[in-house]
């Protein structure tokens, strides 16, 4: 039930980042200048966190979302949802590991 | 308030089928494109973060010369195209499940749904557009802002 909850808020929340990402990204179409600058407003401290939560969602979405399809499609896959969302967060929470300190340290590592 | 009928009561006569009820498979080929589509892009946007936020010097090196960079180069052009149309339908298709939910009245559907079209038409046009139009050295442009392949020769 909560994965459930949580797949439908982080992929809207995903959704509607991918819209804003699509339309500044095509700031490149129009200068250097115009691209640069918009991106540039984003490297702050603020930016990067939401950055990790970004990639926080993004991440247990996909991993969750594995776990979808194989209930959906293993044949033991119903009998192991529970034991499967604990292999997600499990992996949820090494791959935050790996991610965060490098993320941070381009963050706040100054230059 | 609707009462459900007593469960031991005989199941009435089935409805002659209506235009609602012969829509087809629809709903259940976006079942199945939310789930393969679901799988590439796990391949697709796990790349795309490691090779823009981990690989290198990370979020703080992204600018214009590190787009024009990688759009110089055709795979790079293949992968945003298929990560940017499969990310916009996966996720439309789960917005509008979404609102098909939530949204009760048949007016705010409708507005919910159209806002959501117009969404994703604008952004899968023009993104695509972005990726084939793109110049990596625009004329006239401070050649420090250029990636280093523009003043190559």
């Amino acid at each position: 039930m909560w994965s459930w909850v949580a797949h439908r808020v982080t992929g809207v929340a995903i959704f509607f980042f991918l819209l804003v990402h699509v339309l500044d990204t095509s700031l490149v179409r129009i200068s250097p200048e115009a691209y640069n600058d918009v991106i540039g407003t984003y490297k702050n401290p603020i930016m990067g966190l939401g950055e990790a939560g970004l990639v926080a969602a993004i991440v247990f979405h996909a991993f969750n979302g594995i776990r979808i399809i194989l209930v959906d499609f293993w044949a033991k896959g119903p009998k192991y949802q529970r034991v499967m969302l604990w292999v997600v967060l499990g992996l949820f929470v090494l791959t935050m590991a790996g991610f965060l300190p490098r993320h941070l340290m381009h963050v706040f590592g100054g230059e | 308030m609707t009462t459900v009928a007593d469960p031991k009561a005989p199941r009435p006569p089935r409805a002659k089928p209506s235009r609602l009820t012969t829509r087809g498979n629809t709903e259940l080929y976006g079942w199945v494109f939310m789930r393969a589509s679901g799988v590439i892009l796990l391949v697709l946007i796990f790349g795309h973060l490691f090779v823009n936020l981990v690989a290198g010097e990370g979020v703080k090196a992204i600018d214009f010369g590190f787009v024009a960079g990688k759009w110089a180069s055709p795979f790079w052009q293949v992968w945003d195209l298929l990560m940017l149309w499969l990310a916009m339908i996966h996720g439309t298709n789960g917005v509008r499940t979404i609102v098909n939910d939530y949204a009760e009245r048949p007016g705010t559907r409708l507005v919910l749904k159209s806002l959501l079209y117009l969404a994703f038409v604008i952004t899968v046009v023009l993104g695509t557009l972005v990726i084939f139009t793109f110049d990596p050295c625009p004329s006239g442009s401070p050649a420090d802002l250029l990636p280093s392949f523009c003043t190559a020769s």
